[in-house]
């Protein structure tokens, strides 16, 4: 069987997976008929869950409706607390990338240095090993306290958060770097810094961007955490405001475009490994 | 007006002078203000300028009466531009040392003067461009304030209180110039909890507070503690932000909150709690939320200061109308501030709502507005803050109460305004049916049997 044909069978099941679950979406929120009788001034003052015993999970036409609302005009602007989706999005993007980026720039070098040098890779080691698993909601406080700015705090907490995997893959891809190939460089008498740039960072390459891909991923998943809590702008304010509008649809909706966009950076990070990878 | 008409056509129509409304009378019923407070502010302005003219009472008296005050002052304004005075009255007399603002909010009708004031216009009246901000919870509005991110927030009236004695944080020196909402809480339980009206069933229930330093904390374990439960150890009290109340109480995990609207009336509307008491009933004028600021920000632009608390107050008093407050709702409820179905807010706001079993209830002051900062209130506060061992030791009630609740800047402005503020700052109070009196905490804090000292 041809690698196309799979491609198009494997296709077809995706779109049964989801037909099959959008289905069970629908017959699982459906309305359960008129709910308790109660007098007509009564129910005008009772929402729709009330007097309907409408679902309080909407249907997949309800999301499918407002989705198209929201797409058709993403970039509205009706003051500080009311913009539309594709500037929140913009706003947590910008975020990201901005402590994304102060994580590279730190990540990369120390990570080298730390490759390099067995010394200091066991003695930061505990350090990373301890930072590492820390959540994102426990850094806000201690990062607003102290930095004294909610919005450069979120953008420490993504860099705080996302800096360790890159760190640790860095490190680990400079210091497996084959010793075939250091021996082969040091007879032909490299100096340091051309065995660096020449032999090891296209050596370690494959490995600091699979740790750069995880970290993107990890920076996607603390901004949405960081912005609820802070709230201002985002998409993580976006979901806390409609939280607290208790509209589930929009919720849906705002989760949708977290997953569409974070397979975006992945996706965009896994073509540029592709790019640096080379078959030995 | 398009700059391409023809400014000499005889046939034109009257049009708006403004040029963003289509005919001079969508631009009249827009721009005019609320003309209740025109009036007053011009009466004040008049008033002024006559006695100004006329220091001499007697012979200011002769004049109004000889001429009449119409005329006497279409005479004085000839020579005199009234009109630029009552302009510079509404925007301020001084010059103001910033004028773009940035005041926090936390989306609950308490904070409708905050709110409506931006939409409304209460703000630019009095110079003023404010951006009015939602803020995630009670903690992170505390921390904005104190980073400076704000220059003024809506908070918890007992929160400026503990932020200057340093509970719960730092001590820095806070204030609180005006109350923004009295009464408007409201304890909601679950529906399954409809034949459990008595108190005395709650024993093991769990309870959403929005804040420990806030006047809902204090008013369920008051209400509790009269009903012979110990709010410590027969029920568990948590802080819960609002919007997590109703989804916590439709799943169960909790059995009911003291909340600030419209959380209570949004658990009704949307049929998982039912209003069990307003916290009217409870204490009837009881202050709530606040406006605050940062004895910092007082003391280094008292210009703008001022104009703020001026705004503050004239879009309270507005607000305190019950003609009004179908329009603020609608006013407020839009994304942009508090993001609820109209219809729940107006519940709120006038009182006519629907109570979660079955019947139409209506309640007009269920929420009011009224600004004047009483030192009594906060002593109560203080005395609440004893009771349930959040500050230990003895406390100056006087003292910090003076410091913190800026009576005497209400006062001031609310007279410069033409309002009538009260004559002493401590009253007497009756809380379900007990006496405080502010003169004597100490012997209040003492007379509860149930409480933590």
């Amino acid at each position: 069987m041809s690698s196309l044909a799979l491609g198009a069978r494997a296709a077809v099941v995706s779109l049964a997976i989801l037909a099959m679950f959008l289905a069970f979406w629908h017959l699982g929120t459906l309305g359960t008929g008129p709910g308790a009788v109660m007098d007509s001034e009564y129910a005008k003052l009772m929402g729709a869950t009330a007097t309907t015993g409408q679902s309080a999970m909407p249907g997949p036409s309800q999301v499918g409706h407002k989705l198209w609302e929201h797409l058709t005009n993403p970039f509205y602007d009706n003051g500080p607390n009311d913009k539309g989706i594709g500037i929140q999005l913009a706003y947590s993007l910008a975020r990201v990338l901005a402590g994304y980026a102060i994580a590279v720039a730190l990540a990369l070098p120390l990570g080298f240095a730390i490759g390099m040098s067995p010394l200091i890779y066991q003695a930061l080691d505990p350090f990373i090993q301890v930072l590492r698993p820390i959540s994102p909601l426990a850094w806000m406080p201690l990062a607003l306290y102290t930095i004294k700015d909610s919005g450069l705090s979120a953008i420490f907490v993504i860099f705080i958060c996302s800096v360790w995997p890159m760190l640790l893959n860095t490190a680990f891809g400079v210091a497996t770097v084959r010793r075939e190939w250091l021996n082969v460089a040091r007879t032909l008498e490299v100096g340091r810094f051309r065995l660096a740039f020449a032999v090891i960072l296209p050596a370690a390459a494959p490995t600091i961007m699979t740790g750069m891909r995880i970290s993107i991923s990890i920076a996607w998943l603390v901004i949405v955490a960081a912005e609820m809590l802070v709230g201002g702008t985002g998409i993580g304010y976006f979901v806390w405001n409609e939280w607290n509008n208790l509209s589930i649809t929009n919720v849906v909706i705002a989760i949708l475009a977290i997953g569409v966009v974070g397979m975006i950076l992945d996706q965009t990070l896994g073509r540029v490994a592709r790019l640096v990878t080379y078959p030995e | 007006m398009s700059i391409f008409s023809n400014s000499f056509d005889p046939k034109a129509k009257l049009a708006c002078p403004c040029g963003r409304h289509k005919s001079l009378a969508e631009h009249q019923a827009h721009t005019q203000l609320p003309t209740a407070e025109d009036d007053r502010l011009i009466r004040v302005v008049d008033g002024a300028v006559m006695r100004a003219l006329f220091p001499d009472d007697a012979t200011r008296r002769g004049f109004l009466r000889a001429v009449g005050a119409g005329t006497a002052l279409a005479a004085i304004s000839q020579f005199f531009p009234l009109a630029a005075a009552r302009e510079a009255f509404a925007q301020g007399s001084k010059a103001l040392e910033k004028t773009k603002l940035k005041v926090g909010f936390i989306p609950i009708t308490c904070a409708t003067p905050i709110i409506m004031a931006h939409p409304m216009g209460f703000y630019a009246r009095h110079g003023l461009e404010v951006e009015v901000i939602k803020t995630a919870g009670w903690a992170v509005i505390r921390d904005k304030s104190l980073n400076k991110e704000y220059d003024a927030a809506h908070m918890l009236s007992p929160m400026p209180l503990a932020i200057s004695l340093g509970v719960g944080s730092n001590p820095i020196p806070w204030t609180m110039p005006a109350v923004e909402n009295i009464n408007g809480q409201a304890i909601t339980l679950a529906v399954k909890h409809k034949d459990k009206r008595d108190p005395k069933q709650w024993k093991g229930f769990k309870f959403a507070v929005p804040f420990d330093y806030s006047m809902h904390n204090y008013l369920l374990r008051y209400y509790v503690a009269e009903h012979g439960l110990d709010p410590d150890k027969d029920i568990q009290i948590r802080a819960v932000p609002p919007p997590e109340m109703v989804a916590n109480l439709r799943a169960d995990n909790i059995d009911g909150f003291l909340a600030p609207d419209p959380v209570n009336q949004r658990a009704v509307y949307d049929g998982v709690g039912f209003i069990h008491v307003l916290s009217k009933e409870i204490w009837d004028g009881h202050p709530c939320c606040a406006f605050s600021a940062s004895r910092e920000f007082v003391d280094a632009m008292p210009n703008t200061f001022r104009a703020l608390l001026k705004a503050i107050i004239d879009a309270t008093a507005y607000a305190s109308r019950a003609e009004n407050r179908k329009e603020i709702a609608a006013a407020i409820a839009p994304a942009n501030y508090l993001n609820q179905p109209v219809t729940v807010v107006e519940q709120v706001l006038t009182g006519t709502y629907a109570d979660g079993l079955g019947k139409v209830q209506r309640v007009p002051d269920r929420i009011d507005f009224a600004p004047f900062p009483w030192h009594s209130m906060a002593v109560w506060i203080l005395t609440q803050m004893k009771r349930w061992g959040q500050i230990k030791g003895d406390v100056d009630y006087r003292k910090v109460a003076e410091q913190v609740f800026l009576a005497t800047d209400a006062a001031k402005a609310m007279q410069e305004m033409g309002l009538a503020p009260p004559d002493t700052t401590y009253g007497k109070y009756s809380v379900m049916g007990k006496e405080f009196d502010p003169t004597k905490p100490d012997a209040y804090v003492a007379s509860f049997a149930i409480r933590k000292t």
